[in-house]
């Protein structure tokens, strides 16, 4: 059969998608002071917050600060997005990974409001997060995300969000 | 105990919270209801590397603190308390560089539930960078 394009190699794949995710998540000192990772499935993102005890709001029962919470909350919403517009461009060669740099990153969502709904307090224990977008238009776009930590179905905060997306400068 | 005393024993317990530490929050007023917090700039808060504008998540921080330190100060005397719901509006961003101030009022307690709303500027007079409304769980009178 003639005129079909031989998939391109898993490990070529991986190296870029895994390559831009690092690249974008690396380049917020935000995210890395608060130690958040992210996790890539196919484009689905769970974002993990490791657990220490500069995260602490209450030193008493050792709980997460509610500012911990909503950072985490936000991080998972704006690195989703990001990673949805990236993902096209990364894919149709518009952006090379090797090319990333301070320079060349896209630029990220700005937030315009969020809502953070405390479920039960964080416990101290390591943190897990996936943002769903609901509406993703060209200028704003809206973000629900959920956190959880021993079970995925008992959530400890999930927030909801508008963010202003960033313009492409074609 | 004087007014001063108060700001000072409630400042070590702002400095107590560790998250609160780490960002470098000081508890700079603190009466019936209303709380002033600020936050130094500081590279390891930036949010948008092209720009070094602080993250969000570290204003949403110190709104969250300063609203928690609001509530406690109510003349109701609540004896704890955590956040229920918090709402932020990021009306711009914050100048790189510049001190961030937070001011919460806690206006109104029922046996349960505070309500507050906060307001956050940086070194530039004018508008607001962000505002805040918030309910908190109210735990037992002191």
């Amino acid at each position: 059969m003639s005129g079909r394009v031989k998939p391109e190699d898993v490990q070529v794949i991986k190296k870029r998608r895994d390559g831009a995710l690092r690249a974008l998540v690396g380049a917020v000192p935000y995210i890395q002071f608060l130690g958040i990772e992210f996790e890539r499935r196919g484009d689905e993102l769970t974002a993990i917050l490791p657990f220490s005890n500069k995260l602490i709001g209450n030193p008493i029962i050792s709980a997460l600060h509610g500012g911990v919470t909503a950072s985490f909350l936000e991080v998972t919403s704006i690195i989703t997005l990001s990673w949805g517009t990236l993902w096209e461009d990364l894919e149709s060669g518009a952006i090379e990974v090797d090319k990333m740099d301070g320079e060349h990153m896209p630029r990220l969502p700005k937030t315009i409001d969020f809502t953070v709904d405390y479920l039960r307090s964080g416990l101290p224990r390591d943190a897990y997060a996936r943002a769903t977008i609901n509406r993703s238009g060209r200028r704003y776009a809206s973000v629900h995300v959920e956190a959880w930590q021993d079970n995925r179905a008992k959530l400890f905060a999930q927030a909801t969000g508008h963010f202003l997306m960033p313009q492409r400068r074609d | 105990m004087t007014d001063k005393d108060k700001l000072r024993i409630a400042g070590q317990f702002i400095s107590a919270l560790p998250f609160s530490e780490a960002l470098g929050m000081v508890l700079e007023e603190l009466s019936d209801g209303i709380a002033v917090i600020g936050m130094p700039y500081d590279a390891k808060l930036v949010g948008d590397p092209r720009s070094g504008v602080i993250h969000g998540g570290a204003v949403s921080a110190l709104m969250d603190t300063c609203c928690g330190a609001a509530v406690m100060s109510h003349p109701s005397n609540p004896g704890g308390t955590a956040t229920i719901d918090l709402r932020i509006e990021y009306l711009r961003a914050a100048a790189p560089g510049q001190r961030i101030t937070a001011r919460a009022e806690c206006y109104h307690v029922t046996r349960s539930v505070a309500f507050v709303r906060a307001t956050a500027q940086d070194e530039t007079n004018g508008s607001p960078v962000a505002t805040a409304t918030g309910s908190f769980v109210v735990e037992g009178q002191r």
